[in-house]
């Protein structure tokens, strides 16, 4: 209801004359949506509706492919259910809001030191769409027509890369593994590369959870042509940054570094690159300043990059972005802190090699398929169907992971198994044991 | 009313970490490749009371809606109902992987679909995708559509209009998606259909349109706008940014939009997250449908499941379904509204911005008078007569507790100053923001222009931050090494 001194001060009878400027044919006569409904009655059909669900918790899940789930302490989901921060717009108004602008220059801080790159914006929406801003970024690098990846990059992102160039008109080349050990072929690279590539995407580790341990090779290879690699942030508490062998631009998910899989979204999608290409990033950027007394502080900076200034020569479109989860992570990786996050990285590649250990031993199965050192997941491949597998494994309450046949069917029936510091033993034996039952 | 907010000199988290190793001692022994090893982590090692207390002083040092007034123009900065967060917050949403089996994501499904329906009905549309993460990403896919519409219909059209208040995000997204961008004069604060008719023709794609507009006023002539641009072969696109003013009284589907984008963040009340995440999915008319993206999410008898067989569709626009999370929220936000409670979300949106309009526009100026939606820009022009600007105004508000509104857009207001106090602030919120108004006006010049004054931090050097360029803690530390280097020079 609308309060009469409004009415009186607006010097209308109702508040239908406020809605004057619509015309007839143009109005409708409400919405044909049931009645709202209490929070008691509310809370319990939605609570409900989700009970259908099997979680991650209710069955061991080896699902990963760039979402995983890790031990999130509790002093993050303390720290993200401030009102303060979660229900906050975008730190336009600078002096009043330092809490959020200095917590996302912290993560920016943190993706410099795991990347190895002083440039990090405020977040993309995910890796998939980070990695779409990636390859339109080095077109403003290097004008050309191809942009090349490797084959072992995850089908959801190679599908959401491909809508990001449609607007350009570039056509994407894949660049094959080795059969063997699941790694670049650095001859198929050699043989692609001409004037009209302007960039090459490569993960590490790739898809297959392979490192990329000739990865050094490749910037020598490749001279000018931009350079992107997706990585794992997890696994780059142990592994060389990516800026040390080359690389123009890292981007990459982090979700899982504070915040739960949320059935694929919100994500995070990280993005990092050189100083010398900061002006042609998408994307916020925080930077340190300080007030006019000198104190220190800090604001949004470089925003002639960005639609609200630029219009249609912007960088890119992104406005709202995924704050909130940059502020996850930062609190994430502070609480879980430099040793123990050296040990998780660790623990999860000596889970995943016991893991696939346990797999190999049972007859009809293989693991992992590739000859090479693997991070958190590894390829498994079996005799008889994987589906058939999958149908098994759930009904003895275990979730397999994701199977590869038809994105990548020369690895024949195959599947894609994740795991992390929250599988135990007993998920792995669960698992082995719906192996050996054959049909 | 007085008001301070918390100031702490708080140091980064990098500072809190008392240690200096680096973790090479550790490094050494990963199961890695040599050539792949690192030797040098600088993530900070920090006890979680140290952690706490600094986030939580952080948290104090940023304005939010739950603090207080956040008369933001086009950002709909409304209250966000508690119990959505605590739905949203449950495992059995939460700890749902994207690629499990649709056996066991059903709950998650049934949500999903059952919000596309509800986005049908909101939208006057007939299919909703909510892939897309954000409204600017909504645009995006809108534009993909719109490329896929004509290239099906053997047509290559390369110009997207946009009216030259448009939000900054129409035309990036037009572009972003390879089109050319021709901006559209405006005459009287709306839409000019001669310019209009000037300058669409066989290689106009689209036009996108917020109604109401940016300036909060209800383009009146959109069923003739829309004409215009069917009778051509070109499609209508509607922002959705404006949505909090039209619930219930009018739809996109019904003023003859082809393609919508709905921000769940501002009209169904998910919070912004400072910066994000946020949701938007889009809706089409029927002969748009083909074109969404994959999945779609189909319901097969009592089942709910994916459907990737769909041959015209754009692809992808991210990866998997959309921003669950906060689909949830919206979800639960709508059905505890109901239709009718939806259209009393808008009625008092409008309500309190023409209450606030009508109070305001004599003690500044109103462009092109009359009533507005739910939300109305001002021009700050008289205020340079006092030797203070719109920036100074807005700086000031800081200093009593409120949010400023937006400032210096759309840019066809001199000095603009742009308000939307949103359905859930009460007369009385209202009243003290008219209040506050009031006391600036009468402040000496030099206390507005040197404000703020009580909130964290004073007014800050953005042009410093553009030319230093210290965007990480590595940068910092090099930046003072350079200083120290110089200092100690010969």
């Amino acid at each position: 209801m609308i309060p009469k001194k409004m009415l009186d001060i607006l010097q209308i009878g109702t508040v239908d004359e406020l809605f004057d400027d619509i015309p007839d044919e143009a109005r409708i006569e409400g919405l044909d949506l049931p009645e709202g409904i209490g929070d008691i009655e509310l809370e319990r059909d939605v609570t409900r509706i989700l009970a259908r669900n099997r979680t991650m918790a209710d069955i061991p899940t080896f699902l990963g492919g760039g979402v995983y789930r890790h031990y999130i302490p509790a002093v993050v989901g303390e720290i993200l259910s401030r009102a303060e921060f979660y229900t906050a717009y975008t730190p336009y108004q600078a002096e009043a809001s330092q809490g959020m602008l200095q917590a996302l220059f912290e993560y920016q801080s943190m993706m410099a030191e795991l990347t190895g790159l002083e440039a990090v914006n405020s977040s993309m929406y995910d890796w998939s769409t980070a990695l779409g801003e990636a390859a339109l970024m080095c077109h403003r690098i290097k004008p050309g027509k191809r942009f090349l990846i490797g084959r072992a990059v995850s089908p959801e992102r190679k599908a959401v890369l491909k809508t990001y160039l449609a607007g350009i008109g570039a056509s994407i080349k894949e660049i094959p593994f080795e059969k063997e050990s699941g790694r670049i072929a650095l001859q198929g690279l050699r043989g692609e590369l001409s004037d009209d590539v302007f960039g090459l995407y490569l993960e590490n580790p790739n898809y297959f959870g392979v490192l990329e341990e000739g990865v050094d090779e490749v910037s020598p290879l490749i001279g000018d042509i931009p350079f992107v690699i997706g990585a794992n942030p997890l696994s780059l508490a142990i592994l060389k940054p990516p800026s040390e062998y080359g690389a123009d631009i890292v981007i990459g998910e982090g979700h899982h570094l504070g915040t739960n899989p949320n059935f694929g979204g919100p994500l995070l999608g990280i993005f990092a690159t050189k100083k010398e290409h900061i002006r042609k990033m998408p994307g916020r950027i925080i930077g340190r300043t300080t007030d006019v007394t000198g104190k220190t502080a800090y604001c949004m900076t470089l925003q002639t990059r960005e639609q609200h200034i630029r219009r249609d020569k912007a960088t890119s479109n992104i406005c709202t972005n995924e704050a909130l989860m940059a502020v996850a992570t930062v609190a994430y990786l502070a609480s879980i802190g430099k040793k123990r996050l050296i040990e998780i990285a660790s623990e999860n590649i000596r889970k995943a090699r016991r893991f696939a250990e346990k797999i190999s031993s049972v007859k009809g199965y293989e693991a992992p398929v590739f000859r090479a050192s693997h991070f958190n997941e590894f390829v498994m491949r079996s005799d008889t169907s994987v589906e058939g597998l999958s149908s098994r494994l759930l009904s003895k309450g275990v979730h397999g992971g994701i199977r590869l046949n038809k994105h990548f069917p020369d690895l024949g029936e195959s599947m894609l198994l994740a795991v992390s510091e929250l599988h135990s033993e007993e998920d792995f034996e669960l698992f082995v044991s719906a192996l050996e039952v054959k049909d | 009313m007085t008001y301070h907010q918390a100031s702490f000199d708080e140091p980064l988290i990098f500072e809190l970490d008392s240690e200096t190793s680096c973790g090479d001692d550790i490094l050494r022994d990963t199961p890695v490749p040599d050539r792949l090893r690192r030797n040098c982590l600088g993530i900070p090692d920090v006890p979680e009371r140290e952690i706490m207390k600094h986030f939580v002083r952080l948290s104090q040092m940023n304005y939010s809606v739950d603090t207080g007034f956040y008369p933001l123009g086009s950002c709909t900065m409304k209250y966000n109902p508690k119990l959505n967060e605590r739905i949203a917050r449950l495992p059995s949403a939460e700890l749902l992987h994207p690629d499990q089996d649709e056996s066991t994501v059903q709950g998650a499904l049934q949500i999903m679909h059952e919000l596309e329906r509800m986005l049908c009905e909101i939208g006057g549309v007939d299919a909703v995708t909510l892939q897309p993460a954000a409204g600017a990403h909504g645009e995006f896919t809108g534009m993909q559509l719109v490329r896929a519409y004509h290239e099906d219909r053997g047509e290559e059209r390369r110009d997207i209009l946009v009216p030259e208040t448009a939000h900054g995000t129409n035309p990036a997204s037009a572009a972003m998606a390879g089109f050319d961008v021709i901006e559209l004069p405006s005459r009287n604060g709306r839409v000019d259909c001669e310019a209009l008719r000037s300058v669409v023709g066989k290689n106009t794609a689209a036009m996108m349109l917020t109604n109401p507009n940016t300036l909060g006023l209800f383009e009146k002539d959109v069923l003739k706008i829309a004409d215009i641009l069917h009778n051509a072969g070109a499609l209508l696109y509607y922002d959705g940014a404006n949505m909090n003013a039209i619930l219930g009284r009018t739809n996109p589907g019904r003023m003859n939009f082809d393609i919508v984008h709905f921000n769940l963040h501002k009209t169904f009340s998910t919070p912004h997250g400072g910066g994000g995440p946020g949701a938007g999915p889009i809706g089409v008319k029927k002969p748009l449908e083909p074109y969404l993206p994959v999945p779609r999410i189909v319901r097969r008898g009592d089942a709910f499941g994916f459907d990737y067989d769909r041959p015209k569709s754009i692809g992808k626009v991210r990866a998997y379904y959309g921003n669950f999370g906060v689909l949830l929220r919206a979800y639960v936000y709508i059905r505890s509204m109901g239709g009718n409670g939806l259209r009393e979300v808008s009625d008092r949106a409008v309500a309190n911005s023409n209450y606030l309009r009508k109070l305001l526009e004599t003690k500044l100026d109103l462009p092109y008078p009359g009533t507005r939606m739910h939300e109305f820009v001002l021009s700050g022009d008289r205020l340079k007569e006092k030797g203070i600007r719109t920036l100074d105004l807005a700086k000031r508000l800081l200093d009593y507790g409120v949010h400023a509104p937006t400032i210096y857009f759309p840019l066809i207001v001199g000095e603009a100053i742009m308000i939307e106090p949103t359905e859930t602030e009460s007369v009385q919120t209202l009243d003290e923001f008219v209040g506050i108004i009031d006391k600036i006006l009468s402040e000496d010049s030099e206390t507005v222009k040197s404000a703020p004054h009580n909130t964290s931090v004073r007014r800050i050097d953005e042009v410093k931050a553009a030319r230093e360029l210290i965007m990480s803690y590595k940068m910092l530390l090099e930046k003072r090494k350079n200083e120290k280097g110089i200092g100690h020079g010969p």
